[in-house]
């Protein structure tokens, strides 16, 4: 029997599973997102279980109560609960079947302590939740308007607080001129609470205007990031090197800095209490890793990790690592002043965009030989900054705030996560495409002023932007379709049967109007992630109009097919965004792009049609959140190149972009 | 004291007349069904309606508001029946994070009383204004024309 690794490492059935009301509770540690993820876990756990979908209440994920699952990011989190809950159905069934009844009573009945790993579960069941389309457990009440979000939580005696974030990176507070209500000040970690909101955010004001702040940090040149990112010290990621030979072609491509952009500014509510025993301290919190941010708490505050407990609370989307945790701190930062009150801290739209931690702007330079039609020999080398400053990360907390207290708790530089998790910058660094002889390596910054962590699909964005990208200069070069030329280096029979799906569902080979044109792109995510395949159909003249997005994908099984599509429908508009207008802006002190004037993304009328397809298979399942982006924002450069007859290898790909394009041509 | 008319209901606030009526409505009323997104009427996560008009909450003074029906998203539904807007987002899984959607099913709601057949044209230009970073727009859109006809 193998065991499932997250049922070895929490293997207490009560922390999995309860019975309130009748009613089978079950608590996984991944977390709701706005991506439907509890309701897929919800059929899972339905068919382990052999009950009804609506016998099973998913419960939040709660650091006392429920298992350590790690971070709910890449696409990972059916991967690795889906084996869990099979596993913890099969126990309770095994323990307190058959299903009849008395099943409910009976599980109820079960030992909470019981060792999940000492039992031989019963053998599965058919699907019968799996694999259809269940209701969102979660969107009536965010349709409807119902209290659901963290800063919904209205608890008794609850106060507001609001947190003035230095002016610019690096500055630090010089003086607090006038006395301002509610203030809370720790070294330049300075804010303000109040029972009303309205009070708060005048308060907030007031301070604003007390602060005196001094020093800061030089930040680049926002016009030529791809010479900062080459230039300074790298940590030298090796990917492969199989002694790529000189090229015959060769470009450099780009993307700026980006910045996740929640419609709700991140948050978060805290609790100290004062004991005997010593202070404990209750965090409600969006994070997208409970355990983790308990565990910075802790080390921050000078905690064990006993005295912290932490609940998520469902919030906007995140797309990443966003304020989330960094919101965590700061109210429990104003909550240790204010012990016995509840303090809800919600950060400021400006902040959200300014102070998050960013997608680094990333650079890759290819190269290939093509002989006689074909690709013998290709290279690939990228710069980028580290895509991952999460909590704990580099053993570190990584929490903002800390790194502003007058005992200083700085944040390490960002990192990537390691080749067996799929890398960061160099994810998706190697094509899936036969290419020859190949050399792939990542040169992260060590360095940078600006914090950046992972926005979904990290590095492979920019990777697969560039190798779709440039596969189609090699394939034009070389006089071919870019799909024939594609399916000509292409072995994996279920690569080949996305892209031929995308190209009849997206009109490959039609004609099209003036003006129009239509691009593909494809990869697979993680190289052992979901399939896709996307294909752009753009207008472009002044202005590139993005008109319609065919997305096919494979992944695997699909648990949740409409909440799969949804997903990939999701993450192809938002590439589209991030693509053709997105780009965080400074001068050499500041961020400048702090609203969405400033920070502008893609609106309802520039939304193209989209279309997803999943291609039935009963591989194993796989996540579908990240697979579009990268193939996305390729099918919309190649697009434009067959629209226009010009090549946009800088993002974002906006009007500006394309004008550059032409006068280089 | 401010009088002001929300969802049917005159209900009195004792706050300073320049207060955003989203914190109002948030804050004193209990009313969190409209979300704060920016505080500078430029996402539409707040979107309510005042009078005739459809305005961000966060960007209307308290006293703007003082003898104009206020209706938030938790005023859409009548007899406990979900307004149909907000059915057909529920049936069509037209949202995923579901932040900006309050906002959205009152401009919606009211497009579609002032224009009963607007076309997808027209929503998507009404609702122009909504940011959706999930990227549900098209969702969004097929759904508000759902609704149509028993809107």
């Amino acid at each position: 029997m193998t065991l499932p690794p997250h049922v070895v490492a929490n293997p207490r059935l009560g922390t999995w599973l309860h019975v309130a009301d009748g009613v089978l509770h079950v608590q996984v540690g991944k977390v709701e997102l706005g991506q439907g993820i509890l309701t897929a876990l919800q059929q899972l756990a339905a068919d382990a279980l052999g009950v009804p979908v609506g016998d099973v209440r998913m419960v939040a994920a709660h650091t006392t109560h429920g298992p350590d699952q790690g971070v709910t990011a890449g696409s990972l989190s059916v991967l690795q609960s889906g084996p869990a809950l099979r596993h913890l159905g099969g126990v309770v069934r095994a323990l307190a079947g058959p299903v009849d009844e008395g099943y409910v009573a009976r599980v109820a009945a079960l030992d909470p302590a019981t060792d999940l790993t000492a039992v031989t579960p019963a053998p599965p069941l058919p699907a019968r939740a799996v694999g259809c389309d269940v209701p969102r457990a979660d969107l009536p009440d965010k349709v409807l308007g119902r209290p659901r979000y963290l800063t919904d939580l209205r608890p008794d005696g609850l106060l507001h607080g609001r947190v003035l974030r230095p002016p610019r990176p690096g500055a630090r507070l010089a003086s607090v001129s006038d006395w301002v209500p509610g203030l809370v000040r720790d070294g330049s970690f300075v804010g303000v609470v109040a029972d009303r909101e309205a009070d708060a955010d005048r308060a907030l004001e007031s301070l604003r205007r007390a602060c005196t702040w001094e020093g800061g940090s030089a930040l680049p040149d926002e016009d030529h990031l791809p010479d900062w990112l080459r230039a300074g010290e790298h940590e030298v990621v090796e990917v492969l090197d199989e002694g790529a030979g000189a090229p015959t072609h060769a470009a450099s491509y780009s993307k700026p800095f980006l910045v996740h952009a929640s419609i709700a500014p991140s948050a978060g509510m805290a609790r100290w209490d004062d004991a005997a025993a010593g202070p404990l301290l209750r965090v409600w919190s969006h994070s997208q890793a409970v355990h983790a941010l308990r565990d910075a708490l802790a080390t921050t505050l000078g905690l064990t990790a006993e005295q912290v407990e932490v609940q998520h609370v469902e919030h906007a989307g995140c797309y990443g690592h966003n304020a989330a945790d960094d919101a965590a701190l700061d109210a429990a930062l104003l909550a240790r002043a204010h012990p016995g009150r509840p303090v809800l801290v919600r950060w400021s739209r400006g902040d959200e965009l300014t102070w998050a931690p960013l997608s680094p702007a990333m650079t890759a330079t290819l190269g290939a030989t093509v002989e006689g039609g074909r690709i013998t020999s290709w290279s690939h080398e990228t710069w980028s900054l580290g895509h991952s400053a999460r909590p704990g990360y580099r053993g570190a907390p990584g929490l903002l705030a800390g790194a502003h207290l007058a005992d200083p708790v700085p944040l390490p530089p960002s990192t990537d996560p390691p080749a067996a998790a799929g890398h960061g910058s160099m994810r998706n660094g190697v094509p899936t495409y036969d290419v020859g002889t190949r050399r792939v390596v990542g040169r992260r910054k060590v360095d940078s002023p600006l914090r950046t962590s992972a926005m979904r699909a990290l590095g492979a964005y920019l990777n697969v932007f560039a190798i779709e990208s440039f596969l189609d200069e090699l394939a034009l070069e070389a006089g071919a379709d870019p799909l024939d030329f594609r399916l000509a280096h292409l072995a994996d029979e279920r690569a080949r049967h996305v892209l031929r799906e995308a190209a009849r569902l997206g009109g490959w080979g039609e004609a099209l109007p003036e003006g129009h044109g239509r691009g593909l792109g494809f990869a697979r995510y993680k190289d052992r992630g979901a399939y896709c395949a996307v294909v752009a159909q753009v207008e472009a003249e002044a202005d590139v109009r993005v008109r319609r997005l065919t997305v096919v994908a494979d992944v695997g099984l699909a648990v949740a097919p409409e909440g799969a599509r949804n997903q990939l429908e999701g993450g192809a508009v938002q590439a589209t965004s991030w693509t053709v207008r997105e780009r965080v802006r400074f001068d050499r002190t500041r961020i400048t792009s702090d609203d969405w004037e400033s920070y502008p993304i893609l609106r309802f009328a520039e939304t193209p049609e989209v279309a997803a397809h999943l291609v039935g298979t009963d591989a194993p399942s796989v996540g579908a959140g990240e697979a579009a982006q990268g193939p996305t924002a390729a099918a919309i450069a190649n697009a434009v190149h067959d629209a226009l007859g010009v090549r946009v290898r800088d993002l974002p790909l906006d009007a500006a972009a394309v004008v550059r394009a032409i006068e280089s041509t | 004291m401010t009088e002001l008319q929300v969802n049917g209901e005159t209900v009195a606030v004792d706050a300073d007349g320049e207060t955003p009526l989203l914190t109002v409505l948030r804050d004193e009323l209990g009313l969190v069904g409209s979300r704060f997104g920016c505080g500078q009427g430029l996402c539409g996560a707040c979107v309510v309606r005042l009078g005739d008009a459809v305005v961000p909450a966060c960007d209307t003074p308290l006293w703007q508001a003082e003898g104009q029906p206020v209706t938030t998203v938790e005023g859409l539904a009548r007899d406990g029946v979900p307004h149909p807007v907000q059915q057909a987002l529920i049936n069509s899984q037209a949202a995923q994070c579901g932040y900006c959607v309050s906002g959205i099913v009152v401009a919606a709601a009211a497009l579609l009383e002032r224009e009963p057949d607007a076309d997808a044209d027209r929503v998507a230009e009404a609702l122009d204004r909504h940011l959706c970073r999930c990227g549900a727009q098209r969702r969004i859109v097929a759904a508000v024309l759902a609704a149509r006809g028993s809107a």
